[in-house]
């Protein structure tokens, strides 16, 4: 079965960039992936600094830029300092989560559709956060070991119930949808089981809202990605030459089980402690790997700048929450909708129209 | 194929020719055989009639359950009395007669919908992954009617029902056009995908809709997920006649189904006029869904998982198969029903979870049954 990601693969595409060569390793860096991630790097803080100064109290980016580096005026430094900041971080944080990890499954299942968020991956990290906050009252530290199991699990599953004599990638996708409804009733029903305190915070939490996140949620985020990002980046290796075929890709000289396993393992991490600090906001994972191998015009998966592109999708989405409709808030979830569910659309039309679906 | 048409002569000889093609053809397996369920063979009348009496015995005590469970466990002989000698004074019977009766038929009616409106549109798709829910028919008809209390404050079930028909509609055609764009027509994995996609971006803007106005959010909430509580005796009777036009379109067109199951160009030798098929067809799905939907909000995968099962005792004919899983809906959604009520004693699950619960896991065993890999 031919699709996307095989045809791209198969374009011939110069190779660019210079190569950076040490005593025991050898880094090729790519000039375009280097300015294209600067570039989103400089939208993301213009933004998340405009998003900062604008609100029901505007402050100047002048007085906003003086108050990150230390110099607060008396209005500023709650409203920046407790409310703002931490909401523009965590929403950057998030967005990077995702888009690594959409990227990593996309590649692996060798599908754009194979995002976390579509094959239910993101879902059962929802229902294992939902089980704790409900059934044991957790911190947030149980809330993200809850998430990251509940991950896990949905991810056995899906792969399990799609297994028949290997693994074909649509699928996959099918079992994943499947496997999202019967989560998402699971949720419900601990919704309507729970006490009432229980359920205000699974509730504001569900809707994949980034409204009233703090730095509690901006360390969550911050961990996962200081651990677990430069493991995506060092796997980029393993996962190029597993998207060659597993033959090709054991032949020179990769464990194909292992360095799976792991491939997943970070994936569902990633996605995982993403939902746990902002909950299932949807379709990040899924539009941010193919937007930046567009970017880059790179025949790989573009980890890194899939996490500066989730990093921008999502501090833009969250701004057009807050004031396309203010005083209204919408949560930052149902914009990300509005962008991703056209786009799969658009997606579908197109696989159809190459015959790759 | 063309060789083979001489021999169809009923819709029954259509379960043999399609087993002969699926074993002899050498072309890559096609899924639509599937739809003809496996292992294809000629079902007796005698064995339909018994089907049909089981699912009414099925129904029948379906009502007895849900009239009898509750917060309030009621004894069967109250039940009985209070049904057939209503006496206002005693409590138990007030809650039967004003509780729990209207929810009962109205689980019966939106069953028999949804039930119908399934194999309606597994039938018209030849799509084994046809259902409300699923191809975004019902986020369709539910943004429809939140857009309608929104901006034209309505609020009334007999005006609503109208909003949800334009919903219905237009989703049901977009879907399929999305999903049939390009190469080799619809697929079901397409028609599944298109509906997801539709279904998520119908959910956002309903979800914001409902976000901008308290008044708006507080109407929905009693239906957004899907619930058979709290509907006065009225609303049944408000949808009623919709979906009677509906179950007579649908049977109308049973036949012509039948012919349609053979693939276009056989049916059109057998003198099917397939448009016209189509459009009732269409027709029948928009009714049924859209008053499902204004009765009782969105409920998914009852129109999935009831023509799958009830196909395997009755075959593949439309013209049992139709009928038979209107009442086969009706019995999932009176238990479903009931089931809610016992587990979350005292509170309740809403049915439409309940049908999502049962639903996930039925969608993933057909998926991996039906030769999905060719798709």
């Amino acid at each position: 079965m031919t699709d996307i990601v095989d045809r791209v693969a198969r374009v011939p595409v110069p190779i660019r960039g210079r190569v950076v060569r040490g005593r025991s390793f050898s880094v090729r860096l790519d000039p375009r992936a280097i300015v294209v991630c600067a570039v989103l790097f400089g939208l993301t803080v213009a933004v998340g600094l405009w998003s900062i100064s604008v609100g029901d109290f505007p402050i100047p980016i002048s007085d906003v830029v003086a108050t990150i580096l230390g110099n607060p005026t008396e209005d500023s430094e709650f409203i920046v300092g407790t409310l703002r900041l931490p909401r523009v971080l965590v929403g950057a944080g998030v967005g990077a989560a995702f888009g690594m990890s959409g990227a990593i499954f996309q590649s692996l299942v060798r599908n754009p559709l194979g995002s976390p968020d579509i094959i239910g991956f993101t879902g059962g990290a929802a229902l294992g956060a939902v089980t704790m906050i409900v059934y044991f009252d957790a911190s947030a530290t149980l809330v993200s070991i809850g998430a990251v199991g509940g991950g896990l699990i949905a991810a056995l599953l899906v792969y399990v119930f799609a297994w028949k004599r290997g693994v074909q990638a649509f699928r996959l996708v099918l079992v994943g949808i499947g496997a999202g409804f019967a989560i998402s009733a699971a949720i419900d029903y601990m919704i309507t089981r729970a006490e009432i305190n229980d359920v205000q915070r699974a509730a504001v939490w569900l809707t994949g809202s980034l409204n009233g996140r703090g730095w509690d949620e901006v360390r969550t985020i911050g961990a996962a990605l200081v651990v677990l990002g430069p493991l995506a980046v060092l796997m980029q290796r393993n996962l190029d030459r597993l998207d060659l075929g597993d033959d090709t890709a054991a032949a020179l000289g990769i464990n194909v089980g292992r360095s799976k396993l792991s491939l997943v393992l970070v994936g569902v991490g990633l996605a995982a402690l993403g939902v746990s600090a902002a909950g299932p906001v949807a379709f990040i994972a899924f539009v941010a790997g193919p937007i930046a191998r567009r970017l880059v015009n790179s025949p790989r998966a573009c980890i890194v700048p899939a996490a500066f592109v989730g990093a921008l999708i999502t501090v833009v989405a969250d701004l057009a929450a807050r004031r396309l409709l203010a005083p209204t808030e919408l949560p930052v979830g149902i914009m990300t909708a509005l962008i991703g569910a056209p786009y799969l659309l658009w997606l579908l039309t197109r696989q159809a129209r190459t015959g790759a679906l | 194929m063309a060789t083979l048409l001489p021999s169809v002569e009923a819709g029954e000889n259509m379960a043999g020719l399609l087993e002969f093609d699926a074993e002899t053809s050498n072309a890559a397996p096609d899924w639509r055989v599937h739809l003809a369920g496996d292992p294809v063979r000629r079902r007796s009348i005698s064995r339909r009639l018994a089907g049909v009496l089981l699912l009414l015995a099925g129904v029948g005590f379906g009502v007895l359950v849900s009239l009898a469970v509750g917060a309030k466990s009621i004894p069967w002989s109250t039940v009985l009395d209070a049904v057939f000698s209503y006496d206002p004074e005693i409590t138990d019977h007030l809650i039967v007669r004003e509780l729990r009766l209207p929810r009962t038929v109205l689980a019966i009616l939106v069953g028999v919908s949804l039930g119908m409106a399934g194999a309606l549109m597994q039938g018209v798709t030849r799509n084994p992954l046809a259902d409300p829910g699923l191809l975004g028919v019902n986020a369709g008809a539910s943004f429809a009617v939140v857009l309608a209390i929104w901006a034209f404050d309505i609020t009334s079930v007999s005006s609503l029902v109208w909003f949800a028909f334009i919903g219905a509609a237009i989703t049901s055609v977009v879907v399929y056009v999305l999903g049939s764009a390009g190469r080799g027509g619809a697929t079901p994995v397409r028609l599944a995908l298109a509906g997801a996609a539709l279904a998520a971006l119908l959910f956002a803007l309903t979800r914001a809709v409902t976000l901008l106005d308290q008044a708006t959010l507080d109407q929905f909430r009693f239906w957004a997920v899907g619930s058979l509580a709290g509907r006065g005796a009225e609303v049944g009777g408000q949808v009623a006649p919709f979906m009677v036009i509906g179950v007579v379109l649908a049977l109308g067109a049973a036949r012509q189904l039948n012919a349609l199951a053979l693939g276009e160009e056989a049916a059109k030798s057998l003198g099917t006029r397939i448009n016209l098929t189509r459009v009732i067809s269409v027709l029948g799905i928009t009714l049924l869904c859209g008053s499902a939907v204004a009765a009782a909000g969105p409920i998914g995968f009852v129109g999935l998982v009831v023509p799958h099962a009830v196909r395997v005792w009755f075959g593949p004919d439309q013209r049992w198969l139709l009928p038979a899983s209107g009442l086969a809906g009706a019995a999932l959604l009176l238990y479903c029903d009931t089931l809610g009520r016992i587990v979350a004693r005292p509170g309740e699950i809403q049915v439409g979870i309940m049908t999502a619960a049962i639903g996930g896991p039925a969608f993933i065993f057909l998926v991996r049954r039906t030769r999905m890999a060719q798709l």
